[in-house]
């Protein structure tokens, strides 16, 4: 058990937070421009080219329709990108054993490498908003539920990140998951559709799909309308947040690619 | 004396079989400065990592200032500053930064982080690149970035893997000084290094492992008394073309004006004075060749020598 006290975990853990943050600035070109680009090209191509002439999805427009699905598409790359990369390029250059051989303990470790992720993700989440008004008017229908599922959703993407970097032993690693598995569940998570479109078989699918219940909380915490349940919703992003929680914490105590 | 290091029956066996630490014992007292040394692959490294806790320890007990390092690592870790061989900080990270950031990992406020970061930057030579990316610098610059940032919290005992390889003389000197004068100050210091004459001019206590055993453990001074031969270099006034007969000494001439002689352990330098002025050869300086460590290091690792352990 841990004979240190409270103070010195929250200057660590503060230490680890500013460097995260530190870091993601110093290469802003390479962490915020490009989802500033990508996502006013989404606006522009499937809500003002296409949208316009898919007309309305649940009850508004298909431009108001996918602006909550695309804030939330950048808040979960830029999490999960943020913590998958930091941490690996730490292990890979050994820089990570700077924290290894302090006394820092692990949750305190985990918890500013989440916090780094999210602080990406929650920059590149007001600056997609900030965008979506050039688009489309953003009114908030609950903002405690947006506020709520945006952030338990980048925690859960950060621990994802983390627990990519921890099993990865080379650059290609970091980029295979992203690729295979996150863009495809992002795309297919309701993003740019409303799920009553499908034929049951793939709906069902599709209600497998973890993403799909973040990007629908989210919808509802700002238009008002979902696919689901919210409460359900919640309920899923909690179990994830504490199992990849109590993953990322049993890696890190086994020191799996850390300590030899 | 309080041990800042006690290590029994030590075994490592990595996850590849390479059995790295076949039951090593240490003991090194608070305040020493000891030399742990050994050819590539020995288990030098082996031992720094597992002190510092970066390596798992397949069995024994290891302990820093009484406390074991893996029941409680947190109180260990605080005692301990860790200078690795290889440069391991973030090549994109300002100096200064890199050294503040890890003194956050210690718990240390901001300000205080800052004052010790700009304190040991100067003592090291760094502080006029404070400002600048840590892959700026050279070489040598970088070791000694990793050694204010083992020391940015201060620690009881420092562990130094190999602290000057591919650092040049004149660097390498001047951070020998500087570990001396904080050695001095009381921080428990532990060196691995494949420089002997670094081990032979810093350290007072040394062990000598080999394949994952030691082989020697004690002082300096009893291990370099068991020189049985030591080796003198002269600068003469006049030019030779060969080397002196010098009665009872062996000779070399190393160039026209530069001889060097063999001493028994029983013979006196005297003696050789003697034998110079006899031939009318006039010395003009001289110094100790400084491989008297080399000697016995090799000779203990063929396992020519017959020094038991222990001796301290």
């Amino acid at each position: 058990m841990s004979g240190i006290s409270a103070n010195y975990k929250l200057t660590a853990f503060k230490t680890i937070v500013w460097k995260e943050v530190r870091r993601f600035l110093r290469i802003w070109v390479q962490t915020l421009v490009p989802p500033v680009i990508t996502i006013s090209l989404y606006f522009v191509i499937f809500g003002n080219l296409i949208g316009s002439r898919i007309g309305s999805m649940g009850g508004f427009s298909y431009m108001e329709f996918i602006v909550p699905g695309l804030i939330m598409m950048a808040v979960i790359n830029n999490s999960y990108g943020n913590v998958v990369s930091s941490f690996f390029s730490q292990k890979y250059q050994r820089s990570i054993e700077e924290l290894l051989v302090s006394p820092v303990p692990n949750y305190v470790i985990l918890s500013g490498f989440v916090i780094g992720g999210v602080s990406r993700g929650l920059a590149v989440g007001i600056i997609a908003s900030i965008i979506s008004l050039f688009f489309s008017g953003l009114h908030i229908y609950n903002l405690f539920i947006t506020l709520m599922v945006v952030l338990m959703s980048s925690i859960v993407f950060s621990l994802g990140g983390f627990i990519n970097a921890i099993f990865a032993t080379k650059f290609d690693d970091i980029t295979i998951i992203p690729a295979f598995v996150l863009t495809p569940l992002i795309y297919l998570g309701g993003v740019f559709y409303s799920i009553e479109l499908l034929p049951d078989f793939w709906r069902m699918v599709s209600q497998l799909n973890p993403i799909f219940y973040m990007v629908n909380a989210f919808r509802y915490g700002i238009l008002g309308v979902s696919d689901v349940n919210i409460l359900f919703a919640f309920m899923m992003l909690i179990i994830f947040t504490v199992a990849l929680s109590g993953f990322s914490l049993f890696l890190l105590h086994r020191g799996k690619g850390l300590r030899y | 004396m309080t041990s800042a290091i006690t290590i029994q029956d030590l075994h490592k066996t990595y996850d590849n079989r390479f059995h790295a630490l076949k039951g090593i014992s240490l003991d090194v007292a608070e305040g020493d400065f000891f030399a742990l040394l050994g050819a590539n692959g020995a288990g030098k490294s082996t031992t720094i990592g597992v002190l510092s806790t970066l390596v798992r320890k397949t069995s024994g007990i290891v302990q820093v200032f009484g406390q074991n390092v893996n029941t409680n690592s947190y109180e260990t870790k605080l005692n301990l500053g860790v200078v690795p061989q290889e440069v391991n900080f973030n090549h994109f990270e300002k100096v200064f930064d890199i050294v503040v950031t890890q003194g956050g990992y210690y718990g240390l406020p901001t300000q205080l982080a800052k004052e010790r970061a700009e304190k040991y930057l100067n003592q090291l030579g760094l502080w006029d690149k404070h400002d600048q990316q840590a892959r700026n610098l050279s070489g040598g610059m970088k070791r000694r970035l990793l050694i204010a940032r083992a020391l940015v919290h201060e620690p009881r005992l420092l562990l130094l893997d190999e602290p000057t390889a591919g650092v040049d003389i004149e660097l390498r000197r001047s951070t020998w000084k500087f570990l001396q004068e904080i050695n001095r100050a009381g921080t428990t210091i532990v060196l691995t290094t494949h420089y002997l004459e670094e081990a032979e001019t810093l350290c007072r206590n040394i062990a000598m492992i080999d394949e994952g055993k030691i082989v020697v453990n004690t002082s300096m001074k009893a291990l370099l008394k068991k020189l049985h031969q030591e080796h003198f270099i002269l600068d003469i006034r006049s030019e030779l073309n060969e080397a002196p007969t010098l009665n009872g000494f062996t000779c070399k001439l190393l160039d026209p004006s530069t001889l060097e002689v063999s001493l028994e352990s029983d013979q006196d330098l005297n003696d050789v004075f003697t034998e110079l002025k006899s031939v009318n050869i006039k010395v003009k300086s001289m110094r100790n060749k400084s491989n008297r460590l080399e000697q016995l290091f090799i000779s203990l690792l063929n396992k020519q020598g017959q020094i038991p352990e222990q001796q301290a």
